[in-house]
């Protein structure tokens, strides 16, 4: 039996009801995926509204990617709750000062829009199928061409039309869900870790960076498991786009952290004792080293050299891997972190990360993985494939 | 082709209607299995609250304003207002949750810092024996002490409450007379308003999945009592009463005294009023 509560150890004075971390790894998980979502819809706007053509090859991929993260979003939320059978509270009676109200309302638009992108992005393809499957998927694929099989040029062009005003209303869509959830943290007062103006843009440009980075990885391993090159244009159309939006986040989380530094508010001591002890590795060493400074430096360094071949494959899928990295430590730092330092500003705790449990680190993991199991399969149902495999 | 796309989209707009029929008898269910929820959303909104009496047949809490005061001079570390508390309030009879809690602050000869501890530190369960009972531990024997205080904290049921503020479904709320309330029925237990009270007041309580806090024991209050903190204090270093009469210990409290009030700068307006703390006390 999986005990109610996890203590957490602290040293120096802590409120005695402080002793209980409340927000877990699930709380971890849930931006980290907004943010993927966030970031893989930014791929795919980059295409679809701005016309990065080099993009085209996992445009597709990157809308199947922002929808099958989207579906999971609030799965961690509801693991989370003391009474996930009232989460409709959230919608039925909203309290409109919380920064949490509108989640509910923005998470369901946004699902549906991802839903009706995809419906008229694929379009062509499951009227196709509808036309011709047999078996059991054919009456699925007709039942999602809600009646429609027109494919003519002019219907066409129409769809884009949806497709073009879809993707910038889900810019925002996607941009906003995702910096309202460093709203949730940046708005609280009561811990100087969390409190501050630049919370919403801090998150947001990591989630930019976390999606691009998760295509990166994507695109990568769909290629090599479809045995089909991988098309360098594109590859380092993907990189540029990390590689300008990492400095970005860099600089701003850099100036974060500078700020509470620099103000030098009560507690910060506490804060400075705490980032140059416990968080060293998982901040200075994981988020900002290894995470971001190092995969800057090595594209950097590729696009002065004009590294190309396998060696520019290798080099952009380890810097996405390391920014996967970074950008789950920074949800970790800001969300336990936050919690490790206490109240008090006189004491620090350590979360103990339970492994069994409905927030345990098993938990966290299905729910990562969840979304890239979904999407395999999707990908068999809607191929965003623009090629043919070899 | 051109009758055929029109064919089409006759078919496209058909099944779109269908939908549209299908969905509005789905609301309708919604709407019905709903109405119960929005009733007892309503039961605790601004019109039930005007009415003459409210919330009991006896009590109007238009009438008074609450307020608490904390003379920690008189404080003697005993703890009986945690027992109390626990008792009275059904709070899980563990070291991790607390509704009022008392700090112990020394100043040791030589240290420009205090030492703080409270009845939760392991080293004063060890000293009481069991986390449902409370004990400071005579932890600082032969130490040199330069000054030392007992500081009682609870809810400060602020006037602008950053938990209520963050409440995303408006579970948690202030009455008319001032006390911060949860509605245990109603909470999603996500744990937002823990996060957000500065003074560390708030703890989410496992076992029913919602948050908690001090009430001020609102269940007595609203009928002539007074907390059970305040009742069971030996040395009256908890004071309580209605801000409201002029002659109520509480407002001889504040006029008598030069109070002040903990965290001032988060804007909450707390109403805990203390006497005698140190600027070590937050």
């Amino acid at each position: 039996m999986e005990p109610l509560i996890h203590y957490a150890p602290y040293t120096g004075w802590v409120y005695p009801n402080e002793t209980v971390i409340e927000w877990s790894i699930a709380i971890v998980v849930y931006p980290y995926i907004t943010g993927l979502v966030a970031g893989a819809f930014t791929v795919s706007s980059l295409y679809q509204v701005f016309g990065f053509q080099r993009l085209k090859p996992v445009a597709h991929l990157a809308l199947l990617t922002s929808l099958c993260f989207m579906l999971f979003v609030p799965l961690p939320l509801l693991l989370h709750l003391g009474h996930p059978e009232r989460a409709f509270n959230n919608l039925l009676t909203p309290h409109w000062t919380s920064a949490m109200a509108m989640f509910g309302y923005f998470a369901t638009f946004y699902i549906v829009l991802l839903m009706v992108e995809t419906w008229f992005a694929f379009r062509p393809y499951v009227v196709e199928q509808a036309q011709n499957r047999k078996g059991l998927l054919g009456p699925v694929y007709r039942l999602l061409t809600l009646g429609s099989y027109d494919v003519s040029e002019e219907a066409l062009r129409h769809d884009r039309k949806w497709i073009f005003w879809l993707a910038i209303a889900g810019i925002p869509g996607a941009h906003g869900l995702h910096g309202y959830v460093g709203f949730v943290f940046g708005s609280l007062k009561s811990r100087e870790w969390w409190s501050s103006d630049l919370m919403p843009v801090v998150f947001l440009f990591s989630a930019i960076i976390s999606g691009v980075a998760l295509l990166i990885v994507l695109y990568v391993v769909s290629c090599w498991l479809r045995r089909i090159a991988i098309d360098l244009a594109c590859l380092k159309g993907l990189a540029y786009t990390v590689w300008g939006f990492i400095m970005v986040a860099l600089v701003l989380e850099g100036l974060e952290f500078a700020n509470i530094v620099y103000k030098g508010r009560e507690g910060v001591e506490m804060i400075i004792a705490y980032v140059y002890g416990p968080l060293l590795v998982p901040y200075f060493v994981l988020q900002f080293g290894v995470g971001a400074i190092f995969p800057l430096l090595l594209l950097s360094y590729m696009i002065w050299r004009g590294t190309t071949g396998k060696a520019l494959i290798a080099g952009v899928a380890l810097s996405a891997c390391l920014v996967l990295l970074s950008v789950f430590m920074m949800r970790w730092n800001v969300v336990i972190g936050g919690q490790e330092i206490a109240k008090t500003g006189r004491g620090l705790l350590t979360y103990h990360l339970q492994f069994f449990g409905h927030e345990g680190l098993l938990v966290a993991i299905v729910l990562l993985l969840a979304p890239l199991a979904t999407l395999f399969g999707l990908t068999r149902f809607f191929p965003p494939w623009h090629d043919k495999p070899a | 082709m051109k009758r055929e796309a029109i064919s089409a989209l006759r078919a496209r707009r058909g099944f779109l209607r269908g939908i549209g029929r299908a969905a509005t008898v789905a609301a309708a269910a919604v709407a019905a299995g709903t109405a119960g929820i929005m009733r007892k959303a309503a039961a605790k909104g601004e019109a039930t609250g005007r009415r003459a009496a409210f919330p009991t047949a006896d009590y109007d809490w238009t009438r008074h304003r609450w307020a608490f005061g904390v003379d920690a001079t008189k404080c003697i570390g005993c703890l009986r207002c945690v027992e109390a508390c626990k008792r009275e309030n059904d709070v899980p009879l563990t070291a991790h949750h607390f509704r009022t809690w008392v700090e112990r602050y020394v100043y040791l000869e030589g240290e420009d810092q205090p030492r703080i501890d409270s009845q939760q530190d392991p080293v004063n369960i060890a000293a009481s024996g069991s986390q449902g009972e409370y004990r400071f531990a005579n932890r600082y024997e032969g130490a040199k002490v330069e000054k030392a205080f007992f500081v009682p904290k609870l809810c400060n049921q602020c006037t602008h409450p950053a938990c209520v503020q963050v409440c995303p479904v408006g579970a948690t709320y202030q009455t008319k007379d001032g006390v911060v309330l949860i509605d245990h029925e109603y909470c999603i237990g996500c744990r937002y308003c823990v996060q957000a009270c500065p003074y560390g007041a708030r703890y989410f309580n496992e076992e029913k999945g919602v948050s908690d806090k001090c009430t001020w024991c609102y269940h007595r209050i609203t009928k002539g009592l007074q907390p059970a903190c305040v009742e069971v204090c030996p040395v009256g270093a908890r004071v309580f009463g209605d801000a409201k009469d002029a002659q109520s210990p509480i407002s001889l409290f504040i006029r008598n005294n030069r109070v002040q009030v903990l965290k001032p700068e988060t804007g909450n307006a707390p109403n805990v009023y203390y006497v005698g703390i140190d600027k070590a006390v937050s």
